[in-house]
């Protein structure tokens, strides 16, 4: 059955590369080939690669590299095992930065072993489906898309095979693309604001499938669990809602770290569903909710709205120590389903900002 | 009934106890279990006491005692397994666990300190014996070199940073902590020193002791103490504070806190009363 669809799905996506213009003018097509290149090593979430805060000359091609993997993840700490899709291995897939009117040259790898054709649409990218259409890969091929980053954000990026796109996405396949202004970030006034630490908290909900026990099941293959899961996205209430891949990876050992006068930018992208993140005991102080760094930003935000399908931004400089919580603040979702993370902050206690007047003790009466 | 086995025959009863279940007919198998117990003599331990104990209004470690039980320990070498709760279900005498059934060699889990108490007086009519959930204290001295207070030794040279001590329990509780919660077949973690099975692995037992906070003087000595029996202490590889009626260790969790992994129990057993004591209850009860 499968064999026979993806097929069919092939030759269309084949079919629209073939009507698709195949060279632009010739003009632009130089100046491209003379631009200076990068080559990108990505890092797996919470973590992003090393970059430029402000660009250092002109626009450049960055290149990327993913390959996809089909493979098995447990989810949570009862071993829930969950036929998954990734870009590059990770859930969510990582997070690439480059900046406004840059390149980004990506290939996509889809190997032998996989079970399922892919392919990938940036939302930051303009035409082709944001690339869908022309990086349709077979288990055993590759693929390489350039596309032109014209306007600055964070942008959610995910696999869109036709007829089976919300099984590739609630399956893993989802990351972020952050475009910087050329000149970096900015206030509502137009002055600067720079981060010393970058975090990219991926939110992604699951469906799996339970037995007639209520038992969460385990299937051997993708094609094996993709009946009844399609059942459980129908129902559109998750299993499971998480930040990097699994309840609990980024907390205790895999918790995130800073420091009190340090300034963390938060980038949280959701593909498929709206989510609402907020800082327990601290704010977002520069917010930009939609993610489009042409907006000025949102100030002092308690909790910030991510619509499904996008990703935003925050900016907060930590200004006392402990242990802090984020998390999506339906609450049911961040304690029961998994979207917490937690983020250790050292550094001075400031007793103006908080301190506990009287303990607790024995209610006094007067 | 062979619920109670002397402590010396009894590594060969349980045993014995696998390859007779298999054969004996299936009606009461679970009452012909055996069920180990280890005799602890009373000798002095260093023992920290529960709760949430404050200095000068700051949170600081729970002072440190040496102590004695006054008689000696008689408590069960494993936690009551799945199968042995089971059997307390089926006689309408306790709710159905929430952790897994099968297989029956499993600790149970899934459980509050509610159902704990359960088994405990359904176990004890069943066999006409006085079983009870340990005291802290008491687990703590069968859990011996197993034993982890919730003390952080924390040299309080940085009194006015509140966060210092939160920091300091989250990176204790965090370090080391295994991912796999799944509940192991009942001799996973092995013995500790006293012959105990499965102390501190990654099912954290309740006790009967209530959850208190109280203040000390610089002493340690206690000033004031305010109970809550709502909380009870939970043993484990860290000690815990569960509000009672909790069966899964995660949902006891802070925002920002690492949770028991499982809920499970073991019991002690006193001693059957003597003569006079009977005696003594039946005129009291006249």
């Amino acid at each position: 059955m499968f064999t026979r669809r993806e097929t069919l799905v092939g030759v269309a996506g084949a079919a629209i590369l073939a009507a698709m213009p195949k060279t632009p003018v010739a003009a632009e097509q130089i100046d491209v080939a003379r631009l200076p290149r990068k080559k990108v090593t990505l890092l797996p979430p919470p973590f992003v690669h090393a970059h430029d805060q402000v660009a250092k000359g002109g626009p450049m091609i960055v290149e990327f590299t993913m390959t996809i993997q089909e493979k098995p993840v447990v989810i949570d700490d009862d071993g829930t095992t969950m036929q998954a899709m990734t870009f590059n291995g990770s859930i969510p897939g990582p997070m690439m930065v480059v900046h406004e009117g840059d390149y980004v040259e990506l290939t996509l790898i889809n190997p032998a072993g996989n079970e399922m054709p892919h392919n990938i649409d940036f939302h930051a990218a303009t035409g082709a489906l944001g690339g869908a259409a022309l990086t349709h890969v077979n288990p055993g091929e590759q693929v390489t898309l350039r596309f032109k980053a014209t306007r600055s954000g964070t942008f959610v990026y995910h696999c869109a095979p036709e007829g089976m796109i919300p099984w590739h996405v609630v399956s893993g396949m989802s990351g972020t693309l952050m475009v910087l202004p050329r000149d970096g970030l900015k206030d509502e006034r137009g002055r600067p604001i720079r981060y010393d630490t970058v975090y990219y908290i991926g939110e992604n909900e699951f469906y799996v499938p339970r037995d007639e026990n209520g038992n969460f099941k385990t299937f051997e293959s993708l094609a094996d669990s993709y009946a009844d899961t399609i059942e459980a996205m129908r129902g559109l209430i998750p299993t499971h809602v998480v930040f990097n891949g699994r309840v609990g990876a980024l907390t205790g050992e895999g918790a995130l770290k800073a420091k009190v006068g340090e300034t963390v930018l938060f980038v949280h992208s959701q593909a498929n569903r709206d989510t609402r993140p907020h800082l327990i005991g601290g704010h977002g102080d520069y917010v930009w909710e939609e993610g489009k760094f042409a907006n000025p930003p949102a100030k002092d935000l308690e909790t910030w709205f991510i619509r499904g399908g996008s990703a935003g931004a925050a900016i907060y400089t930590f200004r006392q120590p402990g242990i802090y919580a984020y998390v999506n603040h339906n609450l049911i979702e961040a304690a029961e389903l998994g979207a917490t993370a937690h983020i250790v902050v050292e550094g001075e206690w400031d007793d103006d900002l908080m301190t506990q007047v009287k303990a607790p003790g024995p209610i006094t009466t007067n | 009934m062979k619920l109670s086995v002397p402590i010396a025959a009894a590594a060969a009863a349980s045993v014995l106890a696998a390859g007779l279940i298999l054969q004996a007919p299936p009606r009461r198998a679970t009452t012909d279990l055996a069920i180990k117990t280890i005799t602890i003599e009373p000798e002095p331990f260093q023992y920290r006491l529960p709760g949430e104990f404050l200095k000068n209004g700051r949170i600081a470690d729970g002072p440190k005692q040496s102590t004695a039980l006054s008689r000696p320990l008689e408590i069960m070498a494993y936690q009551v397994s799945a199968a042995e709760y089971a059997a307390c279900v089926a006689d309408g005498a306790c709710r159905p666990a929430d952790g897994p059934g099968t297989p029956s060699d499993l600790p149970v889990t899934g459980v509050s300190f509610h159902d704990a108490e359960a088994y405990a007086g359904w176990l004890s009519e069943k066999t006409g014996e006085r079983w009870r959930l340990p005291t802290d204290e008491e687990w703590a001295f069968a859990a011996a070199e197993r034993f982890s207070d919730d003390s952080l030794e924390i040299v309080e040279t940085d009194a006015a940073n509140p966060a210092a001590r939160w920091i300091a329990a989250y990176r204790e509780r965090s370090v080391g902590k295994s991912r796999d919660t799944t509940p192991k077949p009942r001799g996973t973690f092995g013995a500790n020193g006293r012959g105990l099975i499965d102390v501190a692995g990654n099912v954290w037992e309740w006790t009967s002791t209530c959850y208190t906070r109280a203040h000390i003087d610089a002493d340690g000595e206690i000033v004031q103490t305010t109970e809550n029996c709502g909380v009870r202490v939970t043993g484990g590889r860290h000690r815990g504070y569960m509000t009672s009626f909790l069966r899964d260790g995660k949902s006891g969790g802070c925002a920002a806190g690492i949770a028991p992994d499982n809920l499970g129990f073991r019991l002690v057993k006193d001693p059957a009363p003597t003569i006079a004591q009977r005696l003594l209850g039946r005129f009291s009860r006249s």
